[in-house]
Parts: structure tokens; C-alpha cells; sequence
């Protein structure tokens, strides 16, 4: 590979982030890994680190053991390396610096990875989400709601999917006119349907309302999805920006529905704030978290400053506020910001999960998913900086939502088939650039670059490790008693999340995971189950009737299970840390099933 | 005294009772001399029995002559009553008043409870020091047991029998009692097999400003040290704090005076700014307010997550020097009774793993909290939310057990206990039918006659009906040392204490039930396996297809 200048570098020294402990290994430079790999040969661990992951590189200035390189993931990995001879140093750098900017969508890594599947396996993973099917499990079409080809050729709107529903009662040129009326043509469509009181949630972008334009086609518009839900009068219009924001874009010609024009509706404005807010925000909190021997002042008031906890609860809010709308209420609800792709994702996404089970199981999550992120045109390609990127584009919009998600697991337990593994993992994939999924900005642009044919889907890949992300106290019948869940919106209930933020700071995590061993219990369980029948099928052919479960004498069930103790220097407790030599520690135990496992 | 007297109107009929994420009760309100009793006279409807003992304050509202009362309670659960009648509710008020703020243990109630099951396993035979010795002296022979202090003449907050180096004589205990804190001179906390270190602790020496010094405090403690070895002392209390301390005719050990050790100064608070703490932090936890900034800024404001910060740092730090520098350690505060007792305690559940079983962890507490004087009748008598000024109130044990439930999150399949342990023994400490923890010392709980008048907490808990709900399914012995982070990524709000009422905990009680389940199961079918394997086992040996058992 061009780029490459050298490939190996041996005697590197690896910094731990937060204690005084390092290690010595060799770094290799692949055309699509840095990998390290630990010299000693009893633990030998070793990091693989893909191009795309990484973030930023930075070469510190030059000290007596060496040049140190710091590399910033965008899983929040932060690997310190010391490269003993400068020269080294610099080639590394300058080749990362070139390999971690690809020009052109052929150079990531989706397009050269191969996991040894034939075509057909291929074309199977692409099929596993269809997304008609998902709206025919809604009820839809229905007596209200009709599939429209107004954008079959990506000509009203092109950063929309080819199949959109609209209500029966909007013509062609009702669409054509609103669609001419909101940013980017991103005219209002179903995205979710409450088949219960056939109420509907559809999305858009902003009006194109200025102070006074208006338009009859969006007013039309609006109306049509009004009358297609008889269950109430009105519908809501959320404006999921703060009204600030708002009110600075009709200086634009932008802005939000007038009342007046609009009958029948209710506008409402839910307050979250706009992607570079969040991307500060995001930055502040890591800044916080990376810092060495914080103090627990420090920690808050930085949790605190950073606002992140508070934008995550902003969109928590609005998607509650979504859900009681439609749930309670019976109301169709629209929802849109300026573009209608971040913080409108965000908020049907979460809406919907909170509305409907499905999306909490392992396949349903990936629907959604497919719905509500990538058809409808959030920009993965911009906001996950995958390719020549454009710094004031990139946003964590998506990890946002990730976050809700795990926030909504931590209150209720048994609501999802998935732990927070699979949350943390679809994480990962998101910036790997591995698989097709999440390349390009739109489902046009993905056309163009023809990933169906020329890459892989990364759900046939979750799903063939599913086990590893199964929720083992996951209830299908929790679904019956809480088909909408109801999460407290009080601040103390919302926390940070460690074990995405310090994937890679194995210091920072319990060590012993209470997920893995109930997990192990579980796999136990039908594997014992199994035994139990092959040896009834034995016995009866002795002609033995068996007995039912229960009935005998407790026998021991130990097992020999390896148990950690961790290090007391790794943890920095004070005064002694580096007085003393550290010694050899018992392993810690790998708590990340997340970590990807790249294959070169 | 009677009760009677105290009681203005024992009984109310018409009353509502609202408490957090439950449904409202009418029913009848009766007042005894213990208890406040509010019952449906309905079946199947729960009833609610407080004691008096528990409550910490009330507030008192009307609305025409509807009168409310907000009952707090030192659990930290606040319910309300709402009284018909004027009248009615003064009374109420005033008798809860009156009886909630009882002066006299003697009155309190373990002294009135009689047991409804049988003592099978008398709590107070459990943990005698005697046991605890001959444990020791199977491991070593240079420690012995002194009764110096037999008429807690000596040291009024020490037990009777205390474990001191074999070489140090009585009369060298007593002078350096003289020079400790409270009498309080070095005794064994801990003695790590692993390596022979010991951890001991003590009071602040009495230096003075002139800087004081006993030989017999230096020879006892040096008396701990293998030939040619230092240790370290480590102090709770800043260098500031324990310079200030020289004014008051306390301080700290000097260099000079003792030259084989190390000293170390930690920060841990002191009791009245712990009080503090907790009521800033039970304030904070039940805002209603829903901003993210105001509750993440009181928090931090309450400083509670910084002391459980560093009181278990100042753990880890003991327990460091012990299992990895392979040396002993002196630890003290000033008084000896509550920062002391913090580290000492915490350092051995890590390095102990006998401490992290149900018995051992009741051994634990006897010796490091009840036995080792912690005033828990001081510190307890009041809780978050008390009016007046705080004399010695402090959450000191229930920031021990805070950290205690950080580990247990860290190393969730170490323990034998499960966090419902931890919480039942919070609300022990507060109020109780048992008398485990009133009195500040072994010499007050033998005047009181403790062990002959009233039960035990240790005989309730200890049968294995109650048991059941302390284990925690995952516990598999773990024979490390277990070290944990206090990062504080890693440390987190308990909020099985301090949000407890203010969130329907139905899903999370039910996730655990249903891993409890999954567990249970395992072993069902392993049993279920085993038996089969036999059954096969033998009708393969019998070698008669044919023939059934």
C-alpha cells in the first residue's frame, strides 16, 4: 500500500490512560488496522484499531523515552503510544494522517472486507429488514393511508426513500406543492402508525414560512393527515427545536407552521438543541472523563457543564411527549426541526420504540433502524465524519439515540431482547465503515454506490452473533403488561453511560459482570435441558418412565469459574502508586462483547 | 412514665393515607406507646405499622378543618395523613411529637418486643471475642488477649477484651492509653494471613503543642513490626486538620518519635459535616424539580459521592499497604470511633473474603462498629430530615455500608449478601425491635442488660426464613483480594437507599426475581441430571434392559 511507509515498528511503548502502568509491543500498520501487540508472550494482548475508528492523531513534542503519538477513537478508545525513534514516529503519523482521510467511498473498508460469504449469502443479509413488509405490520396501507411513486425517481425529494406513505386524500400535486414548501422537499410522510387508534406520526423539514409566506398544498397537506385519523380533532405539530432557534430561521425564509393558517393544530415547541451544540456538548464531556485522578467535584460539575445529560433528557422528553400524544390522546402527530433528519430521527425513532414492543426485540430494533435513520436520510456519511468530512457537519446524533435507548434499559430491565452490548456494538459499525449499512447520506446515494452488490449487511452479521447480545431477563410477556412504556423524566433517573463512553478503560468497569454470568446460567439452561431429554430418551429404552422435574436429592453444582481480583496500582488510590513496582496482576476479566472483532 | 399520658387521642377513624408509587388506604389511625398503626380493617389490605422510633420529623397542614400530616421517616420514605377534624390532627401530631423524641433508652422499644418465633441461635452468643482470639492463635502466637480494660476503666469505649502484642504488658497499655485519644490505645483490627501484616487502630496520641511522647505507645506499635520492616500510619484527617488538633492537646505521631513508620494523611469529613451531607443529599434526591443542571449541581453540592470517594480510597489505600507492600498499618482519626472504623472495616471486606459472607460480615460489625465503640445511639438518633440542630448526629455507618454496596456492584458475584442486606441493616441502625445497636459502647449495652432484657438483631436475621431474601444468587466464594475503582465513573448514587421512594421499583424487583429464576432453574436441572445419570448408571450395571425399578 502507497501510503504506507513502515509498516512495523518494534519496542513501542502502550501508556494506560489512567494509571502509571504501560506495556511494550510491536505496532503494525496494515492498509486498514494499527494493530499493537503486547511482547510479552503470557498475556500478549493486542489491539486492532480500524483506520476509520480513529478520530485524530496527534504528535506530542519529543521526550527522552521516545516521540509520543495519542490516538482518538470515535468509539472513545484513546490509545498513548511512545514510538522510541522519532523517524518512526513521523512515518506513522504522516501515513495514519493520509490513511485515516480516504478521498473517494471506494477506499473504506466496507468495499474491501470479505467475510467469506458466497453472493447469494450475500444478497440474503441485504433482505433480512424490508421495510414494505414493516409498514404492512403497522396496517398500513389502509382505508386512510396509500403507498405514493411520487418519488420513485428521487425527484421530489432526494434525499428521501423511493416508497413514502401519504394520506389517501393527498393528491399529486398536494404533495408537489408542499414537498416545494419545506426544506430540501422533505414534504410531511408516515412514519409510524398506531394501528390501535389509527393515529399516525409523519415527519418533514421546516416550512418554508419566512414571516408570512404560506403555502395552500402543505395547508392541504397537513389537513389530509388531519381527517385520516377520526379519533381526534387535531393534530400536533411538533417543532422539535427550541423556539429561538426557531424564530432566527424565519430571518431565512424558514421557520414553523403559523396557527392561524393551519386549522386544526397544535404546535408545540420541545427545545433540542442543534447538532453543533451537541457535538460541543460531546467533546466537554469527553474532555471530562478522560481526565486522570478526577475528582468527584470535578466529575459532576463537569458532567454537569458539558449539558450532555440534559440534551439527552431534552429528547427523552419530547419522545414522551410523542408517545402520550398518540397513545393516550388518539392524535396523529407531525414532527420536524430544520431539515428534518437529526433531531426528528431522534424523536420518531424513540417515540416509536416507546410506542410499540417490536422495536425492543433484536430484529424490530434494527427496522427502526433502517426506517427512521438510514431511509430517511440522516447523514451517517456527514455526521459520522466517514469520508473527507466537513468538521461542522459531524454531530452524535445517532449515539444520542443510542443513549436513550440504553437509558430506557436501565428502567426497564426486561423491556428489551437486547442488552446494551448490542447498543454499543451497532455503536462501533456506525464508524467502522465495514459494512453498507450506514455508508452515504441518503438511499440514493447509496443506489449510486450499488452496496448492495458490492458490500455487506451488517445485521446478518449481528444476527449470526445474536447470542452474544441477548438481554437474559428479557420478559416477551413484560410486552402484554407495558405495551407503552412510561420512564421517568426525573433527572436523578438519568445516568451516565459508562460502559459506552469507557468501553476500552477495563479500570473503570465492575469487575465481575452480572449480564455475562446470567447469561452463562441462561446458555446452561438449554444445554441442560437437552441433556435432561437425551437422557430420558436413554432410560425409556430401558423402559423406564422418567419422573418430573423436582423430585430429587440437591446434587453439587459447582463449577470451577475463574474469579478476578483486579490490581491495586491500576486504580491510582494515592500516595503509594509509584513508589512501589507494580506487579503482575491476575487477569481482569474481558467484559466486551463489543469489541469488533475485525477480520483483515 | 406511661405512654397513656403521652397519647392525647389514641384513635382516629376517617383518615387517608397516601405514600409514594402505592395506592391511598382509609382506614383507622391508632397510636400506642411504639407504634402508629393505620389499618383498613379490611382483608387483604396492607396495614402500616411504624415506629414511633422511626420517624424523624413531621409537618402539619390544614385545609379547612382537614389537617394533614407529613410523617419523614429516618428511613427516608415520607407518607402523608390526611385527618378529619381539627382536633383530631393536633393530637395526633403532638402525641407523634412526644413519642418519636423519647429520651430514655430504657424506654425505647426492644425493651417492650417479644419475639414472635423462637430464638433458636441467640445473636448474642454469636461474636465473643474469645472466638475471634483462638481464630487468631491458630494462625499466630504473638498476639494475646488482655483484660485490662475488664471494668472498662481503662477506656470507657473499648470492650472488655482486647487483642494486643503478646510482648507489651498491661501496665504499658494503660500508659499508652493515657497518651490516646479517649483511652484508646493500639489494639488488633486485622491480621492478613497471607502475608502476617496486621492492621491496628487507635485514637489521635495526645502530643499537645509541645509536642508530648510516650515510650509505651512507641514500643507497642513498633511491637508489630517484623525485625528491620516499617509501617504506615494512616491518618483520616488532613495535615491541617491534624495540626489544629495539637491545639486541643491532640496531634499526630512524629517522625522522630517514631521513626519505623511512614505517615499518610487522607481527607475523610468529619461527623457533623457527614449530617450535613446527607441532609443536602436526601434534599437533593427528593426535588421534584425535573432539570438536569439543578439535580446534577446538588448532588455534587452535597458532597456525599466525594466522601464515598474517599473514604474508599483511604481503604483501598490500607488494604494496599497490607496485601502489596507487605506492611503494617496504624490507622486513626481523631476520636477512633467513626473514620477509623470506616477504613479498618472496608479494608478488610477487601482483603478478607470471610468478610464478604452473611456471618462473617455480622462478625465484621460486631467487631469493627459495635465492639470497637462507634457511638451508633448518637449517631442515629436522628436522620435526614431533623428540624433541630445536630449534636452528634452522622451517616457514618450508612456511608460505610454505601461503600460497602460500590464493591458489591463492582464484584457482584463476590459477596454472600445481596444489597436488600445493606438496606435492612440502614434501617436497623435507625430504628428497631432489636437492640443490637443502641448504646455507644459494650459498657453501656452490659449496663442496660442488653442481652438478658431484649433480642438480639442477629436472631432474627440468622434464621434461614428471613435469610432467604439476604443471598444473593450469584455469590460464588472468591478467594482474592478484591480491589475496586474509585473512579468516579465507577461509583454511583445507591439509589436503593436514597431513591427508594421516589421511583415504582416494580420493573427492577421484577428483572431480579426473573434472575433469580433463570439461577434456581440451573439448578433444578442440574439436580434433575444428575439423578438421571444415576438412574442410567444403574440399570446399565444391572445390565437387565428389561426390568423396571
Amino acid at each position: 500500500m502507497e501510503h504506507i511507509r513502515t509498516p512495523k515498528v518494534e519496542q513501542v511503548k502502550l501508556l494506560d490512560r489512567f494509571s502509571n502502568k504501560s506495556v511494550i509491543g510491536t505496532l503494525h500498520l496494515t492498509a486498514t488496522h494499527l494493530i499493537f501487540v503486547e511482547s510479552n508472550s503470557t498475556s500478549a494482548q493486542e489491539i486492532w484499531i480500524l483506520h476509520h475508528h480513529i478520530a485524530s492523531v496527534e504528535k506530542l513534542s519529543l521526550t527522552t523515552s521516545g516521540c509520543p503519538l495519542l490516538i482518538q477513537c470515535r468509539n472513545f478508545r484513546l490509545v498513548h503510544f511512545v514510538i522510541p525513534r522519532e523517524r518512526d514516529c513521523h512515518d506513522i503519523y504522516s501515513s495514519l494522517l493520509r490513511l485515516l482521510r480516504p478521498v473517494s467511498y471506494d477506499e473504506l473498508y466496507a468495499f474491501s472486507y470479505n467475510p467469506k460469504q458466497n453472493d447469494q449469502q450475500r444478497e440474503e443479509g441485504w433482505q433480512l429488514i424490508d421495510l414494505a413488509a414493516e409498514f404492512e405490520r403497522m396496517g398500513v396501507p389502509c382505508d386512510q393511508w396509500q403507498l405514493t411513486d411520487v418519488n420513485r425517481e428521487y425527484k421530489v425529494c432526494e434525499t428521501y426513500p423511493r416508497d413514502l406513505y401519504v394520506p389517501i386524500t393527498a393528491s399529486k400535486p398536494i404533495i408537489v406543492g408542499s414537498s416545494k414548501f419545506r426544506s430540501k422537499g422533505r414534504f410531511p410522510v408516515l412514519t409510524y402508525f398506531y394501528q390501535e387508534k389509527k393515529a399516525a406520526v409523519c415527519r418533514c423539514s421546516q416550512p418554508l414560512s419566512g414571516f408570512s409566506a404560506r403555502c395552500l398544498e402543505d395547508e392541504h397537506m397537513l389537513q389530509a393527515i388531519s381527517k385520516s385519523n377520526h379519533n381526534s380533532r387535531y393534530i400536533y405539530v411538533m417543532d422539535t427545536r427550541p423556539k429561538l432557534n426557531a424564530l432566527a430561521n424565519r430571518a431565512a425564509g424558514k421557520g414553523y407552521e403559523n396557527e392561524d393558517n393551519y386549522s386544526n393544530i397544535r404546535f408545540q415547541f420541545v427545545g433540542i438543541e442543534n447538532i453543533h451544540v451537541m457535538r460541543g456538548s460531546l467533546q466537554k464531556l469527553l474532555e471530562v472523563v478522560g481526565t486522570r485522578s478526577l475528582s468527584m467535584t470535578d466529575y459532576l460539575v463537569g458532567l454537569e457543564n458539558s449539558g450532555w445529560l440534559r440534551h439527552i433528557k431534552a429528547i427523552m422528553d419530547a419522545a414522551i411527549f410523542l408517545a402520550k400524544a398518540v397513545t393516550v390522546e388518539g392524535a396523529s402527530v407531525l414532527v420536524h426541526c430544520s431539515d428534518g433528519w437529526d433531531r426528528t430521527a431522534q424523536v420518531c425513532a424513540l417515540g416509536s420504540l416507546l410506542m410499540d414492543p417490536y422495536y425492543r426485540t433484536i430484529k424490530g430494533f434494527m427496522v427502526l433502524i433502517e426506517k427512521d435513520w438510514i431511509s430517511f436520510g440522516h447523514k451517517f456519511a456527514d455526521r459520522c465524519d466517514q469520508l473527507d468530512p466537513d468538521p461542522k457537519e459531524v454531530s452524535p446524533i445517532f449515539t444520542q439515540f443510542l443513549e436513550c435507548v440504553w437509558q430506557l434499559t436501565e428502567q426497564f430491565p426486561q423491556a428489551f431482547e437486547f442488552s446494551e452490548w448490542f447498543l454499543i456494538q451497532i455503536h462501533e459499525h456506525v464508524h467502522s465503515c465495514q459494512f453498507g449499512n450506514f455508508l452515504g447520506n441518503s438511499q440514493r446515494q447509496r443506489e449510486v454506490l450499488q452496496l448492495k452488490e458490492r458490500t455487506y449487511s451488517l445485521w446478518a452479521h449481528l444476527l449470526s452473533e445474536k447470542q452474544n447480545y441477548l438481554n437474559p431477563v428479557y420478559s416477551p410477556s413484560f410486552a402484554e403488561s407495558h405495551p407503552v412504556l412510561e420512564p421517568s423524566t426525573q433527572a436523578c433517573h438519568f445516568k451516565f453511560w459508562r460502559n459506552m463512553y469507557h468501553q476500552y478503560d477495563r479500570s473503570m468497569h465492575p469487575r465481575q459482570s452480572i449480564l455475562k454470568q446470567v447469561l452463562t446460567f441462561k446458555e446452561s439452561n438449554r444445554e441442560l435441558e437437552g441433556t435432561v431429554q437425551a437422557l430420558k430418551t436413554k432410560l425409556q429404552k430401558f423402559g423406564v418412565s422418567t419422573s418430573p422435574l423436582k423430585e430429587d436429592a440437591p446434587a453439587s453444582t459447582d463449577g470451577e469459574r475463574t474469579v478476578e481480583g483486579s490490581s491495586a496500582t491500576e486504580n491510582g488510590y494515592g500516595e503509594l502508586t509509584g513508589s512501589f513496582g507494580s506487579k503482575n496482576e491476575p487477569a481482569v476479566v474481558t467484559l466486551e462483547f463489543g469489541v469488533a472483532r475485525m477480520t483483515c | 412514665m406511661e405512654f397513656a399520658e403521652l397519647i392525647k387521642t389514641p384513635r382516629v377513624d376517617g383518615v387517608v393515607l397516601h405514600r409514594p408509587f402505592m395506592p391511598t388506604v382509609e382506614g383507622t389511625l391508632c397510636l400506642t406507646g411504639h407504634h402508629l398503626i393505620l389499618s383498613s380493617r379490611q382483608d387483604n389490605t396492607e396495614e402500616l405499622w411504624l415506629l414511633h422510633a422511626n420517624i424523624d420529623s413531621i409537618e402539619k397542614r390544614f385545609v379547612g378543618s382537614l389537617g394533614t400530616i407529613i410523617v419523614k421517616c429516618k428511613d427516608l420514605r415520607v407518607i402523608q395523613l390526611d385527618i378529619p377534624g381539627m382536633e383530631e390532627c393536633l393530637n395526633i401530631a403532638s402525641s407523634i411529637e412526644a413519642l418519636s423524641t423519647l429520651d430514655s433508652v430504657s424506654l425505647m422499644y426492644p425493651f417492650f418486643y417479644r419475639p414472635l418465633f423462637e430464638v433458636i441461635e441467640d445473636g448474642w452468643q454469636l461474636f465473643v471475642p474469645e472466638e475471634a482470639f483462638k481464630d487468631l492463635e491458630s494462625m499466630t502466637d504473638e498476639w494475646r488477649l488482655s483484660e485490662v480494660n475488664k471494668d472498662f476503666s481503662v477506656c470507657p469505649s473499648y470492650p472488655s477484651l482486647l487483642t494486643v502484642p503478646k510482648d507489651i504488658d498491661d501496665e504499658s497499655l494503660c500508659k499508652a492509653a493515657s497518651f490516646r485519644h479517649g483511652g484508646r490505645f493500639p489494639v488488633l483490627s486485622y491480621y492478613h494471613k497471607k502475608n502476617g501484616m496486621v492492621m491496628m487502630r487507635a485514637a489521635q496520641p495526645l502530643t499537645g503543642t509541645n509536642g508530648r511522647r510516650c515510650k509505651e505507645d512507641e514500643k507497642l506499635i513498633n511491637a508489630t513490626l517484623c525485625a528491620g520492616k516499617r509501617g504506615y500510619i494512616i491518618d483520616t484527617r488532613t495535615i491541617a486538620v491534624a495540626q489544629q488538633a495539637k491545639a486541643r492537646g491532640g496531634g499526630f505521631e512524629q517522625e522522630a518519635n517514631y521513626p519505623q513508620w511512614r505517615r499518610i494523611h487522607k481527607a475523610i469529613e468529619r461527623s457533623n459535616v457527614l449530617q450535613e451531607s446527607l441532609i443536602k443529599l436526601v434534599e437533593s434526591c427528593n426535588d421534584q424539580s425535573h432539570s438536569m443542571d439543578r439535580w446534577l449541581s446538588k448532588l455534587e453540592a452535597s458532597n456525599w459521592q466525594s466522601n464515598v470517594k474517599e473514604i474508599l480510597t483511604t481503604a483501598c489505600l490500607a488494604a494496599q499497604c497490607i496485601d502489596r507492600e507487605g506492611a503494617s498499618v496504624l490507622v486513626h482519626g481523631t476520636e477512633g470511633t467513626d473514620s477509623t472504623l470506616q477504613v479498618t472495616s472496608l479494608a478488610q471486606i477487601i482483603l478478607d473474603p470471610s468478610c464478604r459472607t452473611i456471618r462473617g460480615f455480622e462478625a465484621l460489625i460486631e467487631r469493627e462498629w459495635l465492639q470497637a465503640g462507634h457511638p451508633f445511639q448518637q449517631r442515629c438518633a436522628q436522620s435526614a430530615y431533623s428540624n433541630g440542630k445536630p449534636r452528634s448526629e452522622a451517616p457514618v455507618f450508612l456511608l460505610f455500608l454505601d461503600c460497602v454496596w460500590q464493591i458489591l456492584r463492582q464484584f457482584p458475584c463476590s459477596f454472600q449478601f445481596n444489597e436488600n442486606f445493606l438496606i435492612m441493616l440502614f434501617e436497623h441502625t435507625y430504628a428497631s425491635q432489636f437492640s443490637t445497636f443502641l448504646g455507644n459502647s459494650v459498657a453501656e449495652r452490659v449496663k442496660l442488660l442488653l442481652s438478658q432484657k431484649t433480642v438480639s438483631l442477629w436472631s432474627w436475621v440468622n434464621r434461614p426464613q428471613e435469610l432467604e431474601r439476604f443471598l444473593n444468587p450469584l455469590y460464588e466464594p472468591n478467594n482474592l483480594v478484591i480491589w475496586p475503582s474509585v473512579a468516579p465513573q465507577s461509583l454511583q448514587l445507591w439509589e436503593g437507599v436514597f431513591l427508594r421512594w421516589n421511583r415504582s421499583t416494580k420493573c427492577l424487583d421484577e428483572a431480579y426475581q426473573e434472575m433469580v429464576h433463570i439461577i434456581e432453574y440451573n439448578k433444578e436441572l442440574q439436580n434433575k441430571v444428575n439423578s438421571l445419570r444415576r438412574q442410567l448408571a444403574q440399570l446399565e450395571t444391572e445390565d437387565s434392559p428389561l426390568q423396571t425399578p
